[in-house]
């Protein structure tokens, strides 16, 4: 991965807010998303015309939904479209999503602060 | 160390928070790091990549105003987040921002980037290798040690004072002026202001490490 990949992803796909070097987040996960969705496709899960394509749907869906369009929630539509194409392509479930997104939660309830939060088989069986 | 939990407010915050989104992403990324989908090595490595373009990074313009207008280093020091937010052009600092100033009897270091606790608003994004549990216990142990890793090394009677941020308390190293820097701009000086000298872990630049 290099910074080729990142600005090819950024010029293929549209709205990606970005100064004169490329892209730019407002905050981390805004970079993870962005990373994970450029590691992905470097696996081949999806090309970037169909991330383009699902994303925009998600925005239009969004927008009819009362989303302001403001541009500041540009990456969560990003992570909307992360998660539907991974539905999608069979990589991982919606059910699953909200199974691990449950267990992370539960991981940080029982972390002290300042300590590593790590998540542990225990997580998933609350 | 600076371990207050009792001082604030909200006692049932004491454990780790992550936001919906901070969460979702995180299911994401473990979910496909098991599957074999990607390396979470290798994703650090992109995120790192854009790690001066992450958050408005408006420390370094605080830190450069400090440097020039005593009267604001004074205010910074007493409550830093209304410092900051009195200067108004700046998107709101969460509360509970204190400054440290690094004198030649003291240097500062923070440690713990682990949750909500880290102002990236202010410092942009922590290093990767500063998430590490490994570090955080160095750091506490033996700060020289860790500074001295870092290439820093500070005179040995300065005092190294090792920061531990709470559920919300969260700390802005406001490090020296560098030497001949005389007259130079705020915004001049903003450039000598690295991240790493914001958490105590470097040195801003000298003046002649500028590019031109």
């Amino acid at each position: 991965m290099d910074s080729v990949a990142a600005a090819k992803a950024a010029r293929a796909v549209p709205g990606v807010p970005q100064d004169d070097d490329g892209p730019v987040f407002k905050e981390p996960w805004q970079a993870q998303a962005f990373a994970i969705a450029l590691a992905l496709h470097e696996r081949g899960v999806f090309t970037w015309n169909e991330w383009a394509a699902t994303l925009s749907d998600e925005i239009k869906r969004s927008q009819a939904a009362g989303d302001p369009d403001t541009g500041e929630t540009y990456y969560l539509h990003w992570l909307a479209t992360l998660e539907r194409l991974v539905a999608e392509k069979g990589v991982a479930s919606r059910e699953m999503l909200t199974e691990y997104r449950d267990a992370w939660d539960h991981a940080c309830d029982r972390t002290p602060h300042g300590k590593p939060i790590e998540l542990t088989p225990a997580d998933f069986r609350h | 160390m600076a371990h207050d939990h009792d001082h604030h407010h909200h006692h049932d915050h004491d454990h780790s928070e992550l936001s919906e989104t901070q969460l979702r992403v995180r299911a994401l990324e473990t979910i496909l790091t098991e599957k074999g989908y990607v390396d979470p090595k290798a994703l650090d490595a992109i995120v790192e990549m854009y790690e001066t373009k992450i958050g408005p990074r408006n420390g370094a313009a605080v830190v450069a105003k400090a440097w020039t207008d005593p009267a604001f280093k004074q205010a910074l020091l007493a409550d830093a987040t209304k410092a900051i937010n009195a200067l108004g052009h700046f998107a709101r600092t969460g509360d509970h921002l204190i400054a440290v100033e690094n004198t030649p009897q003291r240097h500062n270091m923070v440690v713990c980037t682990l949750c909500s606790c880290y102002p990236w608003e202010m410092l942009g994004l922590p290093p990767v290798w500063y998430k590490a549990a490994p570090y955080r216990s160095r750091a506490v142990k033996d700060p020289r040690g860790v500074l001295a890793d870092f290439g820093v090394t500070l005179a040995k009677d300065t005092e190294i004072r090792v920061w531990d941020s709470t559920a919300e308390t969260r700390f802005l190293v406001l490090p020296m002026r560098p030497a001949g820097t005389e007259g130079w701009s705020e915004d001049k000086l903003a450039e000598l202001v690295t991240r790493d000298s914001m958490i105590g872990t470097g040195l801003p630049k000298a003046p002649a490490e500028l590019k031109r």
